[in-house]
């Protein structure tokens, strides 16, 4: 039995999940709690969020965000990635960065209207 | 009779997340001239520099950062009559409602407002605020700083860093740091709790080991021009323990120590404010005690989610709308009294003639609790009970009390806190 929290919203319910029977998950308020348990010891990822450089804007960094939850262990790999971006301005939210971050096809958009 | 330069119905003062939504209810509740006042270059407020997603989970259903929950704001805005005055700072508020606003482009405004709302957010507690010893060294920052530096204006604070106060601010900006490159030797948390989100604790520490000192706070900072080294020692209660001490070579401290509403605008237009919240008393419409000015978001209160500012802003900018159409609210007035266990509610004041269904209490408790019961009297008669599983002074609460229920209660509404029988 493992006690987690859950990340996925503010709430923060406390998990316990229980690798022996399936990971079923309890303690959890609602059934994304139930998804996150089994995947937080089975995959873990998350979102990572960051800035690049942009020229041309009013500010020098813009937001950008992976536009889904990748592999825990690639998050310092993708921030990586972002090291030698550098936008121009015009930039939309949603534009795409980079566009597969290390083979997992998830990109980086922009988080922004810059 | 004042002069004055232009004419609105609602004047906002502030474009942060609470203006925004304020000046959307107020066009979409029948005001026709509506005008937010923005001293930063754009609007969005401090959500402009929280580029970590979790925002918008309430109102939008999705997961979204910072900058693009401020921008679905800006856009509906923009989609409606308001109009939008950046670079221009408040300078004054009168009581006869006349916004005295100054900027470089248009210099020295007078506006007459029917109604006000104020969205002027908060700041942050800064070093001297809470008397740190030790040397005045450069490299000594608040954590919101450190995140406009970091997140808009690209510039890297430090390398090796701690971090003082657990608040959200902090955790944020230790896992920030540490994915730019920089090493966040510890959090060092005064309380035996932190304050910020357990969530935050989870993805923003533990993911990347970054130990959390509860019950110590930094005794000494020491470097002749730039920070060298800080010491950390274990407190009781709020005194450090001698032979505690530990010690940390770092050349930055980020203070996430706190929020203060920034309320000298209010207090010179004659708004009463509670010390208790540092912002203004106000009704269950988001009226302060001045008739005709409203307050919503981090003014009123410091909230942890941005959705209850939107939520809090919608009602208010709503308020304003109604009064400057012509709209009075009066009736019996139920103050809202807060017993052992509630740090302070808002509102402060309900007035029973106003709801139509029902009135949400925002409310923090004064410690971590486990199984709790919420109660709610009226001259000492129970009226509901709510229950919680875990509460925590980090975590806003809410209850919502139905009309009916109100109708019936007597002229003070008590709340208390205590732990559950098990
Ligand atoms: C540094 C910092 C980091 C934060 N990080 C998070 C976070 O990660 N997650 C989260 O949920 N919440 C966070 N918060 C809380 C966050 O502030 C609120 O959720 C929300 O942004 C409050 O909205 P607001 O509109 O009340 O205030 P703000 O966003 O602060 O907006 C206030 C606006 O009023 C303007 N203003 C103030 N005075 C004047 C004047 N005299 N004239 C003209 N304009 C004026 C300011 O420039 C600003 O744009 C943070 C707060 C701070 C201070
Ligand atoms: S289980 Fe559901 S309600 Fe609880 S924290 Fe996770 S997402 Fe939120």
């Amino acid at each position: 039995m493992k006690e987690l929290i859950c990340i996925v919203c503010p709430k923060g319910c406390h998990l316990k999940v229980d690798e022996e029977n399936g990971y079923s998950v309890t303690g959890n308020a609602c059934p994304r709690g139930a998804e996150y348990g089994k995947k937080e010891l089975t995959a873990p990822t998350r979102v990572i969020t960051s800035t690049v450089k942009v020229r041309g804007a009013i500010y020098s960094r813009c937001p950008v965000k992976t536009a889904a939850p990748i592999p825990k262990g690639l998050i310092f790999a993708a921030m990586e990635l972002l090291n030698d971006v550098e936008l121009q301005a015009p930039v939309r939210v949603g534009d795409i960065v980079i566009e597969d971050i290390c083979g997992t096809g998830i990109p980086f958009v922009a988080a922004r209207d810059l | 009779m004042m002069n004055y330069d232009k004419h609105y119905e609602v004047v906002i003062v502030g474009g942060g997340p609470a203006g925004l939504a304020a000046a959307y209810s107020a066009c979409r509740n029948g005001a026709r001239k509506v005008l937010i006042i923005e001293r930063d270059r754009e609007v969005g407020g401090i959500l402009n520099q929280c580029v970590h997603n979790g925002f918008g989970l309430h109102y939008f259903k999705e997961e979204l950062t910072g900058p693009e929950y401020a921008g679905r704001f800006a856009d509906m805005v923009k989609g409606t009559r308001a109009d939008i005055m950046v670079d221009t700072m408040v300078l004054e508020i009168t009581p006869e409602k006349i916004v005295k606003c100054a900027s470089q482009q248009y210099g020295y405004q007078a506006i007459k407002a029917d109604a006000i709302v104020l969205c002027m957010g908060c700041r942050e507690r800064t070093r001297g605020a809470i008397e740190i010893p030790g040397d005045r060294s450069s490299g000594i920052l608040t954590a919101g700083t450190a995140q406009r530096y970091v997140n808009i204006e690209g510039y890297m604070p430090g390398k090796k860093v701690v971090i003082l106060g657990s608040g959200d601010i902090g955790l944020i900006m230790a896992r920030r740091m540490t994915l730019e490159g920089a090493k966040v030797l510890a959090v060092v948390e005064l309380c035996p709790y932190s304050n910020g989100l357990n969530r935050n604790i989870v993805q923003c520490l533990n993911d990347y080991n970054i130990p959390l000192y509860l019950s110590h706070t930094i005794t000494n900072i020491i470097g002749k021009t730039r920070v060298e080294k800080v010491v950390i020692s274990e407190v009781d209660g709020f005194t450090p323990i001698p032979g505690t001490e530990i010690e940390f070579e770092c050349d930055t401290v980020l203070l996430s120590v706190g929020l203060i509403p920034e309320n000298e605008i209010s207090i010179r237009a004659g708004v009463d404010i509670d010390g208790r919240t540092r912002g203004a008393y106000v009704y269950e419409n988001m009226q302060t005690s001045v008739e005709g000015i409203f307050a919503s978001g981090n003014v009123v209160h410091v909230h942890d989610l941005v959705d209850f500012v939107t939520g809090e802003s919608i009602r208010a900018g709503a308020a304003a709308a109604e009064y400057a159409l012509g709209k009075r609210v009066g009736g019996r007035v139920i103050n809202v009294v807060t017993k052992p266990g509630v740090n302070y509610t808002v509102p402060q004041k309900i007035r029973p003639d106003n709801i139509e269904k029902n009135v949400e209490i925002f409310f923090r408790t004064n410690k971590v609790r486990g199984n709790s019961v919420i109660r709610v009297k009226s001259d000492g008669n129970e009226i509901a009970k709510f229950k919680r599983e875990h509460m925590a002074p980090g975590e806003m609460e809410k209850i919502s009390i139905p009309k009916v229920l109100l109708d019936r209660c007597g002229d003070s509404l008590e709340i208390s806190v205590e732990d559950a029988e098990s």
